[in-house]
């Protein structure tokens, strides 16, 4: 991430000077600092609604009995969590969640799903192979119905607006699959760095 | 039919699980109001929490739009896209919509308004947008609100998703359009 951050600020600093718009590069860490905090206030109050819901989803028992529901796959895609951890029980809304276009309760449960997923993780600077699947899983973006952008379509006057949603679900299940593979497979090549370095995590051991 | 059924499941979707939350709590004898407050005290902290990451990540792509350089790109790759029939309006899109969301939906209206309906651009931007989430800001709050900052292979898992469905859409569009 040091250099996905630093490539970012400085290519755009060296861009906007060949472009003659330094101004507006500078300019933008004014806009972009402020959207930063206006995206997470305007978080506050969908978040502190949802994750008062999941507590009470979770005291009743709800999150523990999705979690041995589902617990075939999610024993598969994420080894690391534990037998008893409600963190499958999150995961399992949060998709849930998106897959129905409820962005506004999907990213509170994912975070709290996240929180569960941190209490497993050894090393908590460092992303654990769960949370990496899951996020792996929310980027590509499973969603059953694209509302924002059919609005959109319709208010261009776009006749069959509807006519994209059967290839929009194909394309996001295609990237949702391979995301969830390209997790699978990432996680046996790149091991997590050891906290203290030391000669053994060459290990080829493998299958 | 299929829209039907997924309008009235997206409508009642939320509602239902509303309901299902507070009926089982009550049913199990929960102290739901108690029990909601404790939970959604939380919610400030964590908004909090992600505040340094979403300035780090939405910075840096504001600064990244504002120079310019996404077009230069554009213009670099537009011969490339040529050949794949992908059309030059496009590019801006399967650039953007990783990096930042409201902007890919911005240029996505942009397209669908000055292009027209009904016109194949608009159609495969529109699949193209639909499709995906924002991988650089799903990272920062997912990351941000639990406080790390090694992705590992988070990101490239990301980006490469975004990759195929870019790939996906334009085969998809160019076989049913």
């Amino acid at each position: 991430m040091n250099y996905i951050f630093y490539l970012l600020i400085v290519v755009s600093i060296i861009a906007g000077a060949v472009n003659g718009r330094l101004q507006e590069v500078v300019n933008a860490v004014l806009t972009g600092a402020e959207l930063s905090v206006k995206v997470a206030f305007s978080l506050i109050g969908i978040m502190a609604f949802w994750l008062g819901m999941m507590r009470i989803a979770q005291k009743c028992g709800l999150i523990d009995y999705i979690a041995r529901l589902i617990k075939p796959l999610t024993g598969y895609l994420f080894r690391e969590i534990p037998e008893d951890s409600p963190a499958a029980g999150d995961i399992a809304m949060s998709l849930s969640a998106n897959a129905f276009g409820l962005s506004n309760a999907a990213t509170p449960i994912g975070i709290k799903a996240m929180e569960e997923l941190q209490k497993h993780n050894k090393d908590k600077k460092s992303a654990s192979n769960a949370m990496c699947m899951f996020l792996a899983m929310n980027t590509a973006g499973f969603q059953l119905m694209p509302a924002t952008v059919i609005a959109v379509l319709i208010s261009t006057g776009y006749k069959n607006p509807t006519k994209i949603i059967a290839p929009t679900l194909l394309v996001t299940s295609i990237a949702f699959v391979s995301a969830i593979i390209m997790a699978k497979i990432f996680e046996k090549y790149w091991k997590p760095q050891p906290v203290h370095s030391s000669p053994e995590n060459q290990d080829m051991e493998g299958n | 039919m299929f829209q039907h059924f997924m309008n009235i499941a997206s409508l009642w979707m939320l509602p239902a699980i509303l309901i299902l939350i507070l009926t089982l709590g009550l049913i199990k004898r929960v102290p739901i109001y108690e029990v909601f407050t404790e939970g959604a005290k939380e919610g400030f902290k964590v908004s909090v929490n992600i505040i340094p990451y979403l300035v780090a990540i939405i910075v840096s792509i504001s600064m990244l739009r504002a120079s310019g350089i996404i077009e230069l790109t554009g213009e670099v790759l537009s011969p490339l896209l040529a050949h794949f029939n992908i059309p030059a309006d496009i590019l801006p899109v399967m650039i953007v919509r990783s990096l930042s969301g409201s902007a890919a939906l911005g240029i996505f209206s942009d397209i669908a308004h000055n292009l027209g309906p009904d016109n194949y651009a608009t159609t495969l931007a529109a699949v193209m947008v639909g499709s995906s989430e924002t991988t650089f800001y799903v990272l920062a709050v997912y990351f941000g609100a639990v406080g790390i900052s090694k992705l590992r292979y988070a990101l490239l898992v990301g980006l490469l998703a975004d990759l195929v469905g870019i790939i996906a859409a334009v085969t998809v569009c160019n076989l049913m359009f």
